[in-house]
């Protein structure tokens, strides 16, 4: 394929996370190509959610190396990711519960001049209009969907170059997880690239474009999205057929 | 007019109480710890004012200002040794430290300044006495500036909290700080500030303490320091407004306590009611109710 050739936009290489003497992430190695939805599919524990909170700086491999536009950004400081381009929408949303939906909005472009706030502020409106009706309301007061759209407005507030989606579709009911899907794929579509992490491999494997399966810290399988969903091995582990 | 007399220095003592539990409040509500050093900041920028006042003869206000600008720097000192290091530690190792920085300032200031009491000058705050109702009810000026320091200092901060960037990075980091610092928060400056801005608090609670209580000491610092932890757990540790109402409310109950019930008492009543309020409501007057995460 030819999309080897270019300098991906997020990579990967070989990293190892510890928590404590528990090696949860065991060497992996993946990458983003600029436009892609890549999503990382895997059980509970499998280490999904410690990867991407590797890639934020919330946590610190000790060893292997993290590249942002062929940058080495493997020691930068979490709080300066966003600046550099990546955003994440945490697993479990991690709205600010105690201030307005308006409020969060703003903390999302915190990084950024207040003169750019309000006009992607407008288009998070546009796009997610249940959020324009609850503008004033404290974020805790929102149901489970709502929080979960306020959370991904809140990292795009940012302006991303790669919006990393932590389980998005945890905890929602069958109809929100379509409707959230669906945002994804309009983000996509808006060209936006995406790194999504997801224990609905159904879903997931739907909408990507590339994938790779990580299983107790390591990579078992990666490839076409399309081609995983078809794959026996996938569909026994994580497909329930 | 014996009744009023005692509320309004029940208030007076309670503005005291509220400023310092704004600052265990707010360290609390950001930092998630208790600052025992806090009560010892008070002190030190209550002898900071005494030397400009007595020995480098300054103005009154320029005091303030210089033992405001001395708190604040060793509340970011203090914060940056003795408690960022322990940022990820368990938190009895940080309550220690705490401790420990409160003995070393007490002693710092004990061999400094001796351990004879100092009358801290009454020039501090210059405002003549008011009498009202035929001079039945007396208003000392500290008092009346105690009272408006209170309410000026209430406003500001609640203003500061919900309209500035800065404020409102303090809330993102005292609700979630892995998320604040997702959104490009710097979790540790925030922190920083919010000791600047306590420990220049506790400047201004320790002036107002010595112009009303002028006996200073090392020691000086430590009652008032516990009593307004108590007012701050007893408002809702982590609510400004409940710092306020908490501080409020134990001045007065101590000053009616020692003036109707009895006077060697007035303390033990004081944590009599702490008692009882958090028996019945654990989270503290305006406290809400801790989440626990799942």
């Amino acid at each position: 394929m030819s999309e080897t050739k270019k300098t991906p936009l997020l990579e990967v290489k070989d990293i190892h996370v510890y928590y404590g003497a528990i090696h949860a992430i065991k060497g992996i190695s993946f990458h983003v190509n600029q436009d892609e939805i890549v999503t990382l599919i895997g059980a509970n524990g499998a280490g999904k959610s410690t990867t991407l909170n590797t890639i934020t700086g919330l946590l610190r491999p000790k060893h292997g190396s993290i590249y942002f536009q062929g940058e080495n950004v493997t020691t930068t400081l979490s709080h300066k990711m966003i600046s550099r381009g990546i955003a994440l929408c945490p697993e479990g949303r991690r709205i600010f519960q105690q201030m307005t939906v308006r409020e969060n909005l703003e903390m999302g472009g915190f990084t950024r001049p207040a003169g750019e706030i309000a006009e992607s502020m407008e288009e998070m409106f546009v796009r997610f209009p249940r959020l324009k009706e609850r503008e004033k309301q404290i974020a805790g007061t929102l149901s489970g969907g709502e929080q979960q759209m306020l959370a991904m407005a809140r990292a795009l507030m940012s302006k991303p170059k790669v919006l990393m989606l932590d389980e998005p579709s945890m905890g929602l009911a069958p109809i929100l997880v379509e409707q959230i899907f669906s945002i994804i794929q309009e983000l996509h579509e808006a060209g936006v690239t995406i790194l999504l992490v997801e224990q609905n491999a159904q879903m997931a494997l739907s909408v990507a474009n590339r994938a790779y399966v990580l299983e107790t810290g390591m990579i078992t399988m990666e490839g076409n999205a399309q081609e995983l969903l078809h794959n026996d091995a996938v569909k026994k582990a994580y497909l329930g057929s | 007019m014996i009744f009023l007399d005692n509320l309004v220095n029940g208030i007076s003592l309670g503005s005291i109480y509220a400023i310092i539990a704004l600052g265990y409040t707010m360290v609390y509500g950001i930092a998630k710890m208790l600052n025992f050093a806090h009560g010892d900041v008070i002190m030190m920028g209550a002898y900071i004012a005494f030397c400009a006042l007595q020995y480098w003869n300054m103005p009154p206000l320029v005091s303030l200002v210089v033992a405001m600008a001395a708190c604040t720097v060793m509340g970011v000192v203090i914060e940056g040794l003795a408690y960022r290091p322990l940022r990820q530690a368990a938190s009895l190792a940080v309550l220690i430290t705490a401790i420990g920085m409160s003995y070393l300032l007490q002693n710092l200031a004990l061999m400094i300044w001796g351990a004879n009491p100092k009358s801290f000058p009454g020039s501090m705050i210059n405002i003549p006495t008011i009498s009202l109702f035929g001079g039945e009810l007396k208003i000392t000026g500290a008092t009346l500036v105690t009272i408006v320091a209170n309410i000026v200092i209430m406003i500001a901060l609640t203003a500061f909290t919900s309209k500035t960037k800065t404020g409102k990075a303090m809330r993102c980091v005292s609700e979630d700080r892995g998320a604040a610092s997702l959104m490009g928060i710097n979790v540790n400056q925030t922190i920083s500030i919010t000791f600047a801005i306590g420990s220049a608090l506790a400047a201004v609670a320790g002036i107002l303490l010595c112009s009303s209580y002028p006996t200073l000491q090392p020691t000086t610092g430590s009652m008032p320091g516990i009593k307004a932890f108590t007012a701050a757990v007893f408002g809702g540790i982590g609510s400004i407004p409940g710092a306020m109402l908490g501080g409020l409310l134990l001045g007065v109950i101590e000053i009616f306590g020692k003036a109707y019930i009895s006077t060697e008492l007035g303390d033990a009543i004081v944590f009599a009611v702490l008692i009882i309020v958090l028996l019945v409501k654990p989270s503290g007057l305006l406290g809400k109710p801790v989440r626990e995460k799942v």
